[in-house]
């Protein structure tokens, strides 16, 4: 995995967790509504993040699109990575 | 359902092998606190729970305990990585290797298997809820002697970061707890005893 990938993977995984820690937070609080300006506005940049980067290096999930051949096996497992 | 995505919830950087510290992470990969029995404990108990704030953080917090069983499972993996059987058999996990060769298994730091009797599922959601915040302070305990046993800036990094995952998941059961109170009194005032 090059630098630029894994710079770029870690990025998602921050939003990503970004996301889950305003959610959980909202999960008791669903009235707040700054938490929630915030999480939509994660969510937006997570999905534009996530969209680009299977785009470049390929799926992380099997819900997303692929090149032939199914490229979902190819592409690195979490524990394998060097991070 | 659930859906797997292939990137772990925080990055596992490991300076070197360290068997014995591998040993000693068992006990959040199958051990009484551990990530398995935070996620299993979490998601069973929520078909009975009252309130959806209640439901919601059960999910939630139950799914999240199941990317930290995954990162410990990483550590494992990459403190084990490579080494020969003697290297094992050396730190104390030849007992290991005679019954799963070099893959994980959910197992404590003493090689005891897991097992459901480390958690408990009650349809009173207060003896519940209670279960769960001792459980995370449980847990926060454990990575603070592990983070003692490490000399690995990587590992004590990652663990720091799970370490402080417990403490949030406290403060969210507790929240969940006054929730639930309110609920019981105004609400659903009537119980079955």
């Amino acid at each position: 995995m090059t630098r630029e990938q894994l710079e770029m993977l870690k990025e998602l995984m921050a939003l990503d967790f970004y996301v889950l820690e305003l959610s959980l937070f909202l999960n008791t609080h669903p009235n707040n509504r700054q938490a929630l300006e915030d999480h939509n506005m994660t969510v937006r940049k997570y999905q534009d993040l996530k969209m680009d980067y299977v785009r470049r290096y390929g799926p992380l999930c099997i819900g997303c699109v692929s090149e032939y051949p199914w490229q979902y096996i190819e592409t690195a497992w979490p524990w394998e990575i060097e991070y | 359902m659930w859906n797997y995505e292939k990137i772990l919830q925080y990055p596992v950087k490991v300076s070197k092998n360290d068997l014995e510290m591998a040993k000693y992470l068992y006990a959040q990969y199958g051990g009484p606190d551990s990530e398995l029995s935070a996620g299993i404990r979490y998601l069973t108990q929520r078909y009975f729970i009252p309130t959806d704030e209640a439901k919601a953080t059960l999910t939630e917090i139950g799914t999240e305990e199941l990317a930290h069983w995954e990162i410990l499972g990483t550590l494992i993996y990459k403190l084990t990585e490579g080494l020969p059987v003697q290297a094992l058999r050396d730190a104390g996990l030849g007992a290991h290797y005679a019954q799963h060769g070099k893959n994980l298994y959910p197992h404590d730091a003493a090689g005891v298997p897991w097992t459901a009797s480390y958690i408990q599922s009650h349809e009173d959601p207060i003896a519940t809820l209670h279960e769960n915040l001792a459980a995370e302070q449980k847990a926060r305990a454990t990575y603070e002697y592990l983070i003692n046993l490490s000399n690995d800036a990587g590992v004590i990094d990652t663990l720091s970061f799970l370490r402080e995952r417990e403490v949030v998941h406290f403060q969210r059961f507790g929240e969940t707890l006054d929730i639930v109170r309110d609920y019981l009194e105004n609400e659903g005032g009537r119980r079955d005893y």
